[in-house]
């Protein structure tokens, strides 16, 4: 067997929502597609019913009445997990303290009735291809956690599953060794191809492993999209503050042109309504030299971070403007600065008042 | 000085509810192998008393071995799964039959046995077999068993390990199997000690479900201290000490090891 | 099949055991109860006749004694097994824990080489005092046998609860000033009051319903495990045998679940 064809189901999630037995809603009725060999990754903070998502197309639980989960078009909205040949990696990795690494790992074959010699092939493959060399015979509480993390991996996916369900399988670890594993994960989700949902409230986690990413807020999808979209095009205000930094500007529209204390913005595209809550990436405004633009404002204070440098500019707008300057740029606390802001940098927000 | 004065006290306080727990023991393991107790050891070393203790009692010894064995093996079968649905069902149901399992070690085994007796004592041929003894036993050990058991799960991640095997595709039989007893090991291997334990030395209820053919241990030996010189007596109660130490050793050595980790 | 199921059929053979061979039986045992001349009354006959009344109270004085004396003996060497490392130590904690799987008959067989005709206690005091000195078949015998029953188990469940004693809370009562007496009383047993009543209520209970013990030392000991057995046995009086273990049931049912509730945790006789 060859672990890297691609391979897994296209998924639709239909109407799936979950109200528990004590009348809590967890997640109101959604719908998704998921296609196949993608990477869709459900983002958001906790209790925003990402994970509730994630265990209805698990099998782990049932959606409410008339929620269905099918996968490359077949129903399996009725059939528990052990039934639905899904790979799931848990947020406590789930690792059975009986078994050996290499156990574990095959058990899930053998559960198929592949023979010892197959089976053992194919557990070396996944081995190699986890970097698990040499603990094959360890005892699970013999791990690191990154160890544990792989096994876990390599568990989920030996069964050749429809889809690879991924709950916050970083969390459990610190924080160097969760960005060293990402791109690991990274990696082998693309050289498997396989299907994948993938639970994390980190959003440079979401960023950089999801094809697709899912926000989520209270039990609702906030929306759908590719990291790109979701970074510069946010669908609103609460995507926008939770995926990177973001300065909301709530202001008067006139003549296509942000009317801020500090001076006008022209913003692209129409915009018609007389008031707007615009969104502007700290990184996309620049520090000119105040004659030059039409807006400034004063320097209140400056982080030096390393590779930059986050500069707040307060009377510019009507809350202190965040700005992230590139690390060679001099400027002193109470100096008047420009602001310089492309036009297509600004996004115009939907007014939920 | 104060502090000397203290701990000598409460040292030779401690040897002495030492003493009273041993000595009796020490003297009853001494006249079992003592030719003549009111003579004292003296009078010389036999195991003359040994040999007629199996002479007489054999069958009790190793009836009451079987039914040790028989009421462990039900407790197995029985007490294992039910004490991983009622930690993995929960709630008002599960405390409730938790709570009628263990009712048997607050009422008095007399009790028991009596309501066993006005239940059972009509069927004649279950009354005078060793089953009739072997379901007071069950009934008796059981909460040990479950509880033990119950309380391995408690420590383990029962939840994540059900799922996770599900999550490959074991069936909810297969998880049992491979995952949840394997993992529940330390609580069936004490609880199973356990169970043998209070078998072997169960007396309450087996005096008043035993008949003549039906014979156990403990009540061999109240036929013996009640009908048989001392010494016989002592020498059958030494063969008693010598099954069940191992037991409570093992029992010990698996609390500590449990403690330490 | 679903998991739901399975964990319904692994409970199934534990409820046709326990309905089969206890629930059964105790609800049998209550009915008859009721069965007898008396009807109905024969529950209140426990309180009502006088000669059950009194052994009920003998019953209760001795396990009553049992309790006290074993609490006091249990928490001193409990107490001092925990805090001091000697050589020795492990010999006498495990020489002290041992009898707790000796049934009753045994120790009702211990409690006689010491006390009974032939006993250590009769062959030193006969030499020393010229007088033979033999109770172990009287009510001290069996309370001499309790004690050795029940002292084992309430040393375990003390030195547990002392080890999770927080030494700090020792140290603070000190550097205010308490002397050990002070701190023993302030602080040490108030933070083993729930281990002394939960093991309490088991050496109470167990005491009441103990049946090998007394049956070894004699059939004449006025308790009530003694009385249920020979109005079983000898009178074959159904009715009032079960009248009388079903209020013996209730009354260490019920010292459990006190304890239970006051401690919150679980407590049981056993034995």
């Amino acid at each position: 067997m060859n672990m890297m064809t691609r391979h897994g189901a296209a998924l639709k999630i239909e109407n799936c929502g979950k109200t528990f037995a004590d009348g809590t809603c967890a997640l109101a009725r959604a719908t998704l597609d998921i296609g196949q060999s993608e990477t869709l990754v459900l983002l958001g903070p906790s209790g925003c019913g990402k994970t509730t998502l994630l265990r209805i197309v698990a099998g782990l639980e049932t959606p409410d009445g008339g929620g269905r989960v099918l996968f490359d078009g077949k129903d399996l909205t009725r059939q528990p997990i052990e039934k639905r040949n899904v790979g799931m990696v848990f947020q406590s990795y789930a690792l059975f303290p009986n078994m050996s690494v290499a156990e574990n790992i095959g058990y899930g074959l053998k559960l198929r009735g592949l023979p010892k010699a197959e089976r053992a092939a194919q557990v070396a493959e996944l081995v190699a291809l986890t970097n698990l060399g040499g603990l094959e015979d360890r005892r699970i509480d013999q791990l690191s956690g990154g160890q544990r993390q792989r096994v876990a991996l390599a568990r989920a996916v030996a069964i050749r599953p429809s889809v690879l369900l991924l709950d916050e399988p970083l969390t459990a670890l610190d924080a160097a060794l969760r960005e060293r594993l990402r791109g690991e994960l990274n990696d082998l989700l693309r050289k498997l191809g396989i299907t994948a949902i993938y639970v994390t409230h980190d959003q440079a986690e979401a960023m950089e492993l999801g094809d697709r990413i899912v926000v989520m807020r209270k039990g609702a999808i906030a929306q759908i999209g590719t990291p790109r979209e979701i970074y510069f095009t946010p669908a609103n205000r609460f995507v926008a503050e939770f995926v990177g930094a973001a300065n909301i500007v709530e202001a008067p529209i006139e003549g296509g042109e942000l009317i801020l204390p500090g001076g006008r913005v022209p913003v692209a595209g129409p915009a018609t309504m007389s008031r707007a809550v615009a969104m502007v990436r700290p990184e996309t405004i620049a520090i000119a030299d105040a004659a030059t633009t039409g807006l400034a404002g004063i320097v209140d204070g400056v982080r030096f971070a390393g590779d930059r440098q986050r500069i707040i500019v307060r009377d510019a707008a009507s809350l202190p403007l965040a700005v992230d300057a590139p690390n060679t740029i001099k400027v002193r606390t109470g100096e008047r600065v420009g602001l310089s802001i492309p036009p297509d940098a600004i996004r115009l927000l939907p007014d939920e008042g | 000085m104060r502090n000397r004065i203290l701990f000598t006290l409460q040292f030779l306080f401690t040897l002495l509810v030492a003493a009273f727990l041993a000595v009796p023991a020490g003297l009853s393991i001494a006249a079992g192998v003592t030719v003549n107790y009111f003579r004292g050891i003296q009078s010389g070393v036999t195991l003359q008393w040994v040999a007629q203790v199996w002479e007489l009692y054999a069958g009790t010894i190793l009836a009451s071995i079987l039914i040790a064995v028989g009421t462990l093996a039900v407790t197995l079968v029985v007490g294992v799964p039910a004490a991983y649905a009622l930690y993995v069902r929960g709630g008002r149901l599960a405390r409730v039959v938790e709570e009628i399992i263990t009712l048997p070690l607050a009422i008095p085994g007399l009790a028991i046995a009596l309501a066993l007796l006005l239940t059972y004592g009509g069927f004649g041929s279950f009354r005078r077999s060793w089953l009739f003894i072997l379901a007071g036993h069950v009934i008796f050990t059981m909460p040990f068993m479950v509880r033990s058991v119950m309380a391995v799960l408690a420590t383990i991640d029962v939840k994540s390990l059900d799922e996770g095997a599900a999550s490959v595709g074991a069936s909810p039989w297969r998880r049992f199997v491979d995952v949840i007893v394997p993992n529940a090991a330390p609580g069936i291997l004490a609880g199973s000690l356990m169970v043998v334990t209070l078998s072997l030395g169960e007396f309450n209820l087996t005096w008043m479900l035993h008949t003549p053919l039906t014979k156990t241990l403990p009540v061999g030996l109240a036929d013996s201290y009640a009908s048989m010189r001392l010494e016989v007596a002592s020498a059958y109660t030494l063969i008693f000490f010598v099954m069940i130490i191992p037991l409570l050793v093992a029992m010990q050595w698996i609390g500590e090891r449990g403690h330490s980790r | 099949m679903s998991h739901k199921s399975f964990v319904w059929m692994c409970l199934l053979p534990l409820a046709a055991v326990t309905a089969a061979f206890f629930v059964l039986p105790m609800a049998h045992l209550l009915v008859t109860g009721a069965e007898g001349p008396r009807g109905l009354p024969e529950y209140l006959a426990i309180i009502a006749d006088p000669r059950y009344r009194a052994t009920l109270l003998n019953t209760v004085l001795l396990a009553a004694a049992t309790t006290v004396a074993t609490l006091i003996a249990a928490t001193i060497t409990g107490l001092f097994l925990q805090r001091h490392r000697f050589p020795g130590r492990a010999v006498m904690i495990a020489i002290l824990t041992f009898p707790l799987a000796f049934p009753g008959v045994v120790i009702g067989f211990m409690i006689i080489l010491l006390a009974g005709r032939q006993g250590t206690i009769g062959d030193v005091s006969s030499r020393l005092l010229g007088d033979k000195i033999v109770f172990a078949y009287s009510i001290y015998g069996l309370f001499l046998g309790y004690l050795y029953f029940s002292i084992p188990r309430v040393i375990l469940t003390i030195m547990a609860a002392a080890q999770k004693l927080d030494p700090s809370l020792e140290e603070a009562a000190r550097s205010l000033g308490a002397s050990p007496w002070a701190v023993l009383r302030d602080v040490v047993l108030p933070a083993l009051a729930p281990a002394l009543v939960a093991s309490g209520a088991i050496a109470f209970a167990t005491a009441m319903g103990a049946f090998g013990t007394a049956f070894t030392l004699a059939t004449n000991i006025d308790v009530l495990p003694m009385l249920i057995y020979t109005e079983f046995t000898l009178a074959g009086n159904l009715a009032t045998s079960a009248a009388l273990s079903v209020g013996l049931g209730v009354m260490t049912w019920l010292i459990l679940a006190l304890a239970r509730t006051f401690t919150g945790n679980s407590v049981a006789a056993a034995g």
